[in-house]
């Protein structure tokens, strides 16, 4: 008997008993439904993540004054003295082999304040580069010139979030004076809005204005400290050349003998996408357990139904036997009747996966991905699955005596 | 020239309780080719034991078989379904066909197992065979939808499919009523005088009035073995031969 006919055989059997097929399959398939619906999701959260990651910043790479260590009191990141603009300025200089463009940072949280209307809100200073930098677009009005950084010109753009806490929806703030601290700054431009970034701050709740202005009208600082600087290099790939040069410049900047630290340090987003990535694969690990969890409970579903039935069908393979059925070609049977049962939940189980994860994306507007392979993988599984959990009742079924299954009562 | 069947010194015990229970007890029979032979006894004495040996659906615990000339009583079970396949044919008290099947789909069976004609051939020789059972026109039927007599039709149909030379048969018509029983046996008789083999087991004396060949056992022996060389029986002999047999 060749395996096509025996597999006819198979199906044959199942479609006598179409309901008891169904409820075996039943547990598989959603089996395969979570798995694929988990990696969908997963994959999806992965992808949007990694997107905002980029959007962060262009090859950014980010140098942060070190936090003093002297004294009991340490303060947060960027809180350091240690770094100035003009740091800022040799790199660009120095290093244009590698970098495209810089911006030093300044923060300061002020006051705003336009007509009646008040704000409470953060001013960044920052440089030209920042556009290129860091994703930015200016969508009414212009950014500020590198001539006006020079000469400290009280201007500023301002974020979507800004302008409708201190404009009417129909005035146009470009031209407009606004107060930041008491010092009037004229608005020039409104930056394109970014949305909230990965840790639900929003990005557009900011004013950039040059750094020069800023240091010098709204921190009246006697010292030229920036809170940190952006950098975005030419291509990633020299990523790590790029970090050596920055550091030894400012080391040698700083004065700093070969006996002490670094008083800053760099950070790249390819530190954060390592974290995320390491994030998903812990979630992947945990997918895979949960996977293997439910096809276990799946299979053992159908070694339960291929068990029963081949007790129900005992008499069935005493007459099979007693017409020439060998022991190999019973496994067989009951064996192709497992993987067609598992199979057959499995697919479909695909397809109501790949249905249910598109809808759960438009539902909760998270975004899904559904790689082919998973889906491939899912019905190939699962065919393993069929044959894993249904070889032990066929095989049993196989090394029955004819005559003891024709006279089973 | 050699025996189709020639069982020697057969055994077969059943170990169960403390006693262990002889159902055959040294048997030793031959059948020659062609022979229609009823095999006789009360309840117990180990009619059925014996065939389903014969017909390889069990082994003995001791003793020999040759089957065509050839020892078939240590075989391997793979060894065994190709003999059933290929030289045996069979039929129950009860059927047993596939239920929810037609009754072509059965009676193609054991060449589905064989796979010695194409689908067509196959289709052919099983709608033949339903003909010559005088099934024609209840191919499609289930079993469910078949009297007792043509189920048992169905099933010589199917064992007839490979063309074995022997057909078993235990208790055929046990299931049946008198009508179905002639018609029964009819068939067997037509088939035995077309050249086929036949071994059957029955306990009532006017089913066995039609083979030619009575053996009668009794606790596992063969106790009478007549060859029919006067001719055929008719019911009162064959009682007569009984019990005479076990007295
Ligand atoms: N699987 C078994 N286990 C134990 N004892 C068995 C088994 N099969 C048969 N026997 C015993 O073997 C003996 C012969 O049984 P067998 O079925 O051959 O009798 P029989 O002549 O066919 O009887 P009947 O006319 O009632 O069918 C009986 O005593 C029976 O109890
Ligand atoms: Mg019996």
């Amino acid at each position: 008997m060749n395996l096509l006919t025996i597999f006819k055989v198979a199906l044959k059997s199942l479609g006598r008993n179409p309901v008891r097929s169904f409820l075996s399959c039943l547990g598989i398939g959603i089996g395969i439904v979570a798995v694929i619906l988990a990696m969908a999701i997963g994959q999806g959260a992965k992808t949007m993540m990694v997107k905002e990651i980029s959007s962060m910043g262009n090859n950014l790479v980010m140098v942060f004054p070190e936090r003093r260590r002297t004294g009991a009191v340490s303060g947060g990141m960027g809180q350091g003295q240690t770094m100035t603009a003009k740091d800022a300025e040799a790199i660009k200089k120095e290093l244009a082999h590698l970098v495209q463009g810089v911006s030093p940072q300044v923060r300061t949280s002020v006051q705003m304040m336009y007509g009646a209307k008040n704000w409470a809100g953060n001013v960044q200073g920052v440089s030209t580069d920042v556009l290129m930098i860091s994703n930015w677009t200016v969508t009414d009005g212009r950014f500020f010139t590198a001539d006006e950084e020079r000469a400290c010109a009280r201007v500023c753009a301002i974020g979507t979030t800004v302008r409708a806490n201190l404009f009417a929806d129909d005035e146009n703030p470009v031209g407009k004076t606004i107060r930041l601290k008491n010092m009037t700054f004229r608005v020039i431009g409104v930056l394109g809005s970014k949305g909230a970034n990965n840790w639900g701050q929003d990005q557009d709740d900011v004013v950039m204005a040059p750094y020069t202005s800023v240091q010098r009208y709204l921190q009246r600082s006697k010292f030229q400290n920036i809170n940190m600087m952006n950098l975005s290099l030419i291509t990633m790939d020299d990523l790590e050349e790029a970090r050596r040069e920055v550091t030894s410049l400012l080391r040698q900047r700083h004065h700093l003998a070969d006996y002490q630290d670094n008083d800053f340090e760099t950070r790249d987003t390819t530190e954060i996408m390592n974290t995320i990535g390491s994030v998903t694969g812990i979630v992947g690990v945990l997918l895979l357990i949960f996977s293997v969890i439910t096809l276990i409970v799946g299979g053992i579903g159908i070694m339960n139904i291929m068990l029963v039935s081949v007790t129900e069908r005992i008499k069935e393979i005493g007459l099979r036997m007693s017409i020439g059925a060998t022991p190999l070609s019973i496994l067989t049977q009951f064996c192709l009747e497992a993987i067609v049962l598992a199979t057959v939940g499995g697919a479909a189980g695909v397809a109501v996966g790949i249905g249910a994860s598109y809808a759960v994306g438009a539902l909760a507007g998270w975004p899904v991905l559904v790689e082919v392979s998973s889906a491939v993988y899912a019905f190939l599984i699962s065919s393993v699955v069929g044959l894993f959990f249904g070889f032990y009742p066929a095989y049993r079924a196989s090394k029955l005596n004819p005559i003891d299954c024709l006279r089973y009562e | 020239m050699a025996h189709l069947i020639e069982i020697r010194d057969m055994y077969k015990i059943y170990a169960i309780g403390d006693e262990p229970v002889h159902a055959l007890d040294g048997v030793s029979l031959t059948v020659d080719d062609g022979e229609f032979v009823a095999i006789m006894g009360s309840s117990g004495s180990g009619k059925s034991t014996m065939l389903n040996i014969l017909g390889c659906l069990d082994v003995p615990t001791k003793g020999s078989y040759l089957l065509d000339g050839i020892e078939v009583a240590r075989r391997t079970p793979t060894e065994l379904a190709h003999i059933r396949n290929r030289k045996l044919g069979f039929v129950f008290q009860n059927f047993n066909l596939l239920p929810r099947t037609s009754a072509l789909e059965n009676v193609e069976l054991p060449d589905l197992y064989r796979g010695r004609l194409n689908v067509r051939e196959r289709r052919r020789r099983a709608m033949e065979l339903l003909a010559r059972v005088g099934l024609r026109g209840r191919e499609r039927h289930t079993p469910a939808q078949l009297s007792g007599g043509q189920q048992q039709r169905v099933a010589i149909a199917r064992a007839l499919m490979n063309n074995p030379p022997v057909v078993f048969a235990d208790e055929p018509t046990g299931n049946l009523d008198t009508k179905s029983s002639i018609e029964i046996m009819n068939l067997f008789t037509e088939l035995s005088n077309e050249g086929i083999t036949i071994v059957m087991v029955t306990h009532e004396d006017d089913i066995a009035a039609y083979a030619k060949r009575h053996v009668v056992m009794r606790d596992g022996r063969v106790m009478r073995d007549d060859r029919g060389e006067g001719g055929r029986k008719t019911t009162e002999q064959v009682s007569q031969l009984v019990k005479e047999a076990l007295a």
